[in-house]
């Protein structure tokens, strides 16, 4: 491998990895992408994370960089066109908290919601609700939360344009609906028929399988 | 920049304002420590952190930032003629962004839940988790300091700000459970670091003494006992 190579270690249905996906090709970066088993995963990627064990794990100069939120401000920092991260430090500040809120009080909701059922699923639904209520406020009168253009913000909530859609299908559950959330909505409009972020999607129908699984492994019924 | 322009909502026993505390210090910012009440959680607080009601709170010319790891990058971007807290080249400063999500993520809850273990086993469990935590924080400030004094090399930076904050909280929790935590021959490298990082000028100030953090933890402890139904 040239030691200017880019190397992507990804799984095709994580959400974490097309942030990185999304990222390159904004930038016009090459990279080879290598498909992890992740119910077998291979013994360079469990060198390369060793603390995790998990994708996506990006390989610059020989060196892996894990945890895609770190991967994201290093693709930022290295390759200078298209910045992500707005120039001004209140707002990076700004970006990077609501970067934060997402993971922590959205994804995590989401994630419970797409694997329970019951009155856990109805409390980790309307906590993920709550979260979506912050960010509709965020994105109100925006076409992006970057501005004009798709920045960091948008790379790292963009997951919710194409996989909360799936995981209310394999889930059966409803967090995003369209009249609660209008601004989202418009948002996921924009953000999806950008060709580079709608070109790299991962395929919808294997999502849903791999989702469904992952369901069936927690709650058998 | 006039000392009002620059206010910092805070507690003294958080290991996260001492975070943001760590930073104004090593830029040389002068601030106004503002002392959060709790008890009811002051007006401004909850103006200025309405998300999370959290400290610390940084609010420069009247402007907000909220969540310690920000605001200490926030700090370093802003008052970037004084000595960078980050490290200078991008595979440095993401392994360094790295770790201190993991503490933030991993280490410290672990580190925070053997407090409130049911039982021994339990509390045992989280102890060797913390262990295991510490010895891979042992490899890896051995990997990045290259043989100097701190993560950030010569000077503190990003990490040893992330990691240092919690050496309080980390020695109260081996004076409650009686178990050496930060060991001198399993994790030597880590306990010379930890000794300097405590003796660091931007650092012994503002972190507290470690009676007074168990008195407190005591007090919490038993506040919470009290509200608990039996």
């Amino acid at each position: 491998m040239g030691s200017e190579d880019v190397k992507l270690f990804n799984f095709h249905a994580s959400p974490f990895g097309q942030r990185v996906i999304w990222a390159l090709k904004l930038k016009g970066v090459d990279y080879e992408c290598i498909e992890e088993d992740i119910f077998n995963k291979s013994n360079l990627l469990l060198e390369l994370n060793p603390v995790h064990k998990k994708v996506p794990v990006l390989v610059h100069r020989n060196k892996p960089i894990a945890e895609s939120l770190v991967i994201l401000e290093y693709i930022d920092e290295t390759w200078k066109q298209y910045p992500l991260m707005p120039q001004n430090p209140y707002q990076r500040a700004h970006a990077r908290f609501w970067a934060n809120f997402a993971e922590q009080k959205l994804l995590v909701a989401a994630r419970i919601a797409r694997l329970s059922s019951g009155e856990e699923q109805g409390k980790a639904v309307n906590e993920a609700r709550e979260a979506m209520e912050k960010i509709e406020e965020e994105i109100k009168g925006k076409k992006f939360f970057g501005g004009d253009k798709i920045g960091y913000l948008d790379i790292v909530i963009g997951w919710i344009s194409y996989w909360i859609p799936v995981w209310e299908e394999v889930a059966s559950m409803k967090i995003l609906d369209p009249l609660k959330f209008p601004a989202i909505n418009a948002w996921i409009t924009n953000f999806l028929s950008h060709p580079t972020i709608n070109d790299t999607l991962p395929q919808r129908d294997k999502m849903v399988v791999y989702y469904h699984s992952r369901r069936k492994e927690v709650s058998p019924s | 920049m006039t000392k009002s322009e620059v206010k910092l909502l805070g507690a003294w026993p958080s290991p996260f304002v001492m975070r943001a505390r760590i930073a104004l210090n090593i830029k040389s910012v002068s601030y106004e420590f503002l002392e959060e009440t709790f008890q009811p959680k002051s007006q401004l607080l909850l103006d200025s952190n309405p998300v999370y009601k959290k400290v610390p709170v940084l609010i420069n010319q009247d402007k907000p930032i909220c969540e310690s790891l920000i605001i200490v990058q926030y700090v370093d971007d802003v008052w970037s003629s004084g000595p960078s807290i980050l490290p200078s080249e991008p595979y440095d400063r993401a392994i360094a962004r790295f770790w201190a999500t993991y503490l933030d993520d991993k280490w410290y809850p672990t580190l925070r839940s053997v407090r409130g273990a049911k039982g021994e086993d339990e509390r045992k469990k989280l102890i060797k988790e913390v262990g295991e935590g510490l010895t891979l924080l042992e490899d890896a400030l051995n990997k990045i300091s290259r043989g100097k004094d701190f993560f950030g090399g010569d000077q503190i930076g990003y990490l040893d700000i992330a990691f240092g904050c919690f050496l309080g909280w980390l020695r109260v929790t081996e004076s409650l459970t009686g178990v050496k935590l930060l060991d001198q021959v399993k994790t030597p490298c880590l306990a010379k670091w930890a000794e300097r990082f405590c003796a660091h000028g931007a650092v012994k100030d503002v972190m507290p003494q470690t009676e007074k953090l168990v008195e407190f933890a005591k007090m919490l402890m038993a506040k919470m006992a009290a509200s608990t139904p039996n």
